[in-house]
């Protein structure tokens, strides 16, 4: 049973395919149904026995690095702070296949925008790579 | 008394009750799912009470507990059904088929209609006999997602007719795959579908259970030189063969020969002969390819279109070809699977492999760093990025 991450972004990414303004700007019966439905997704997944987890990021990002010895770290908040690659959260799921993944990633980007129509969000698919190596010799 | 350990003392027995006393409950006619509910409370009870009052039939002790359970069960239900009188019948005795047993079960936790994790997940709690927060941990999930899980498959079940023999094919193909899940955790998958199997084989004469238990102790038996002391990959023409299993090693070969001799078979039966052969070399250059060879033969002609079927095998006998008549060869039949496979970690890696037993050196680099990059397990990856680290550091400069 692969698992998969299922990415959200605040910004990066393919071109939307439609462009909403931020979240802050909607009408708030919209913004309940949006949230409604992250929440939805959460009880699916579990009563599927598909959930492994699921998480939000804040969007502060603070990058961070070794600042060589008897240095301190040193930081910075990115090149490119306003257009940058920046996640938002994701589900975490366990699954029979990729191709299960990927419908649930559809049904995810299904979610509610403005005017509670789908939002067609693009998610990030990402396996990820298991502790355990198999219990037998390749070929 | 016996000198073996008394059952409460010895995980390994009492849950080798499990199935026995789960197939007589279901055999007398109660549904899988509540039996199965009923029994593990009986176990978590067993393992309060034996240490202090330990049980004269500890079998007899786990299915009257699991009885009652179920009498309790009913008699709630009843009683929310507004409080209507259900006389409950005393169950019939079960009929004596204790063989067969675990055979019965594995049909039930197996049946075709469950997705793969759900047979793996059900097997392993009712006939495996573990918690489900093992099963989890061993999976890597929350236990709630496994129970959740287990949950579904059971009432899928529900109306089910399980009376009728399952098919053996999806029974096997789940103990392998809970085999290849490996050692996980606290939990030694691989050994347990060791044992599963072993169980099976005494039910059924069937060649392909004998063969798949071959199978499975053939490769266990060279687990312990397949990881270095840093956990580290060792390929199998770089293992200390010294560490190998040789009781683990006689006990397959001796399984696959009664499987071989009914002279019925079947995909495990050969891949355990290959697997045999590549055991039975003293060191990686004494390995008999061509006989190896001559098996995958047989094993593709196993399936009308192999690439589609069985791209795995196809795959093998590109190896195998390669060390018979020669690297470019190998490659050759490798282009086959280009299409099936391409996007696989293990086609690169192989094809890794043949370049480097050719000579071609930047060629493997070059595979085995696509191959590391459509690893799937961290093991493998890291490996596979060694592999085209040490190729490429090995090559002649293109200056």
């Amino acid at each position: 049973m692969p698992k998969f991450l299922l990415l959200k972004h605040y910004r990066g990414g393919p071109e939307p395919h439609r462009p909403v303004p931020a979240m802050d700007e909607w009408a708030p019966e919209d913004v309940e149904a949006h949230m409604a439905f992250q929440h939805h997704v959460n009880e699916l997944l579990q009563k599927n026995g598909e959930y492994v987890d699921a998480q939000a990021l804040t969007p502060a990002r603070t990058w961070v690095r070794y600042g060589g010895p008897d240095n301190a770290p040193v930081t910075t908040d990115g090149p490119l702070p306003e257009t940058s690659d920046l996640v938002a959260g994701w589900f975490m799921i366990d699954v029979e296949s990729h191709e299960r993944a990927l419908e649930l990633a559809a049904y995810v980007s299904s979610e509610p925008g403005p005017g509670g129509t789908p939002m067609y969000e693009w998610i990030d698919v990402r396996e990820v790579m298991t502790l355990t190596p198999s219990a037998t010799d390749p070929a | 008394m016996t000198g073996e350990p008394a059952p409460w003392k010895d995980e390994g027995a009492l849950r080798a009750l499990v199935p026995r006393v789960l197939a007589g409950l279901v055999r007398r006619g109660e549904d899988f799912d509540t039996a199965e509910d009923a029994l593990q409370e009986a176990l978590l009870e067993a393992l309060r009470v034996w240490p202090e009052h330990p049980p004269r039939d500890p079998r007899t002790w786990l299915a009257t507990v699991a009885t009652r359970r179920l009498v309790d069960a009913r008699r709630s239900e009843a009683a929310r059904h507004r409080r209507e009188e259900t006389v409950y019948a005393e169950p019939r005795p079960a009929a004596a088929e204790e063989g067969d047993d675990t055979l019965f079960l594995l049909f039930c936790c197996c049946h075709p209609e469950l997705a793969p994790a759900s047979q793996v997940a059900l097997t392993l709690r009712a006939v495996g006999g573990l918690t489900t927060r093992e099963i989890a941990a061993a999976f890597y999930v929350p236990e709630a997602t496994m129970a959740q899980r287990i949950s579904r498959a059971k009432r899928l079940l529900r109306g089910r007719r399980l009376d009728r023999p399952g098919d053996l094919a999806v029974v096997l193909r789940v103990l392998y795959l809970v085999y290849s899940a490996g050692h996980a955790g606290r939990v030694d998958l691989a050994g347990e579908a060791i044992r599963l199997a072993r169980q099976l084989t005494l039910a059924t004469d069937e060649p392909e259970a004998r063969g798949l238990l071959a199978l499975m102790i053939l490769n266990h038996a060279r687990l312990p030189a397949r990881f270095d002391d840093r956990g580290r990959i060792v390929t199998l023409d770089r293992q200390d063969r010294a560490l190998w299993d040789t009781r683990e090693i006689a006990e397959g070969v001796r399984v696959l020969q009664s499987a071989l001799a009914l002279e019925r078979p079947g995909r495990y039966q050969v891949e355990a002969a290959i697997a045999a052969l590549h055991d039975d070399a003293a060191c990686a250059e004494e390995t008999d390819w061509p006989q190896i060879l001559a098996w995958y033969d047989d094993l593709v002609a196993l399936t009308a279109d192999p690439v589609r079927q069985n791209p795995a095998a196809v795959l093998g006998r590109a190896v195998a070809v390669g060390h018979v008549h020669g690297a470019a060869a190998g490659l050759g039949e490798t282009e086959r699977l280009r299409e099936v496979l391409g996007e696989r970690h293990r086609w690169h890696a192989v094809r890794g492999h043949l370049h480097e037993l050719g000579g071609d050196l930047p060629g493997a680099a070059t595979a085995y760093a696509q191959a590391a990059r459509r690893a799937t397990d961290v093991a493998e990856r890291d490996h596979l990025v060694r592999q085209a680290a040490r190729a490429r550091a090995a090559s002649p400069h293109l200056d």
